[in-house]
């Protein structure tokens, strides 16, 4: 008889613990189909330099793909994680430059410094629908082979790079 | 009466300014809305592609547009979301492995209080042979009980 008084509790526990976990999961961050897939292609001017950026120009490094914006409040935060991140020379780091104005987009570089090897610009955010985007900033890393290996939502941490990109990176190189 | 002929003015001149906008036109943005209210905005996720004002939506709607000027079907524009954004953009999702919880968690709930119910009225209605016949030695403390009782009267 004593047992079976527990149930209601042990029903009342295991759903407590169910809805906890439900806590600790961040809704907003959604899984990418994309990764292990090729990157989608693409060919676009670049910001500062002359001429376009393909994907596959990229061919052969393993490389992170930092989705950004003027006008995105998150990338301000993100920032300087970012321009440590290109001090070490660990990877390239290209900028794609999302549905932003030129001269803004050039203004905030010179304001916060430039961490991009380069920045191509997604005017239209036509490469954004291609890669996923929903929200800027994302960072996603690429293969030598041009796959995407990691999708990072949201913006950087030196948490984020010391446990998310740098032991995958560190992985991607070693093979 | 002259309000009445007022809003007759009114009514005729909207029906003008509504066949204005051509017809496959019409077709084309009813048939963008049809399948964007079954398509989750990612940024605002309580809203609809259709609903949503946020600029991703915007896009998406404008991308819709023109896959189906380019003579793309539904399912085709259904499959360009999820290989982007995942089955998480589908209001509609398939049952596979990752969904069946999804799918069948609310009928194996219901199946399960239901059973429990089952199980609780047969209880009831039949009960535990140890529940109808206490043994004899549970009689003998009953009986003291109840003399104990009788004496102190």
């Amino acid at each position: 008889m004593k047992t079976r008084a527990l149930i209601p509790l042990a029903v009342f526990v295991a759903l407590v613990a169910l809805l906890a976990v439900g806590l600790t999961l961040n809704p907003r961050e959604i899984p990418s189909p994309l990764i292990d897939k090729p990157a989608p292609a693409f060919t676009l001017p670049q910001l500062q330099k002359e001429g376009p950026l393909a994907l596959a120009d990229m061919r052969g490094q393993v490389w992170l793909l930092n989705v950004w914006a003027s006008w995105c409040v998150a990338c301000r935060e993100e920032h300087p994680v970012l321009v440590d991140f290109a001090r070490r020379g660990v990877v390239p780091v290209v900028g794609l430059n999302y549905k932003d104005k030129r001269d803004e987009a050039l203004a905030w570089l010179a304001a916060h410094g430039d961490p991009y090897a380069t920045s191509i610009v997604d005017a239209d955010g036509r490469v954004g629908i291609d890669y996923g985007v929903y929200g800027v900033p994302e960072t996603f890393l690429v293969d030598a082979n041009g796959r995407i290996r990691h999708k990072h939502i949201g913006p950087l941490t030196p948490e984020a790079i010391e446990r998310e990109i740098l032991p995958r990176i560190r992985e991607l190189k070693g093979a | 009466m002259r309000k009445i002929l007022l809003a007759l003015l009114l009514a005729a001149q909207t029906g003008l300014v509504m066949a204005q906008a051509s017809a496959p036109e019409a077709a084309l943005d009813a048939r963008v809305m049809k399948i964007a209210h079954e398509l989750r905005c990612l940024v605002c996720q309580n809203e609809s592609i259709a609903d949503s004002t946020a600029d991703l939506a915007q896009d998406l709607r404008r991308e819709i547009r023109e896959m189906f000027l380019a003579g793309k079907s539904e399912a085709d524009v259904r499959r360009f979301l999820v290989e982007r954004y995942g089955d998480f953009v589908l209001y509609d999702p398939p049952v596979k492995r990752s969904t069946w919880l999804l799918w069948g968690g609310p009928a194996a709930l219901l199946v399960a209080a239901l059973g429990a119910f089952a199980w609780q009225l047969a209880r009831r209605r039949h009960p535990d042979e140890a529940d109808a016949a206490p043994d004899a030695a549970t009689l003998a403390t009953a009986r003291r009980l109840l003399d104990a009782k009788d004496d102190s009267r």
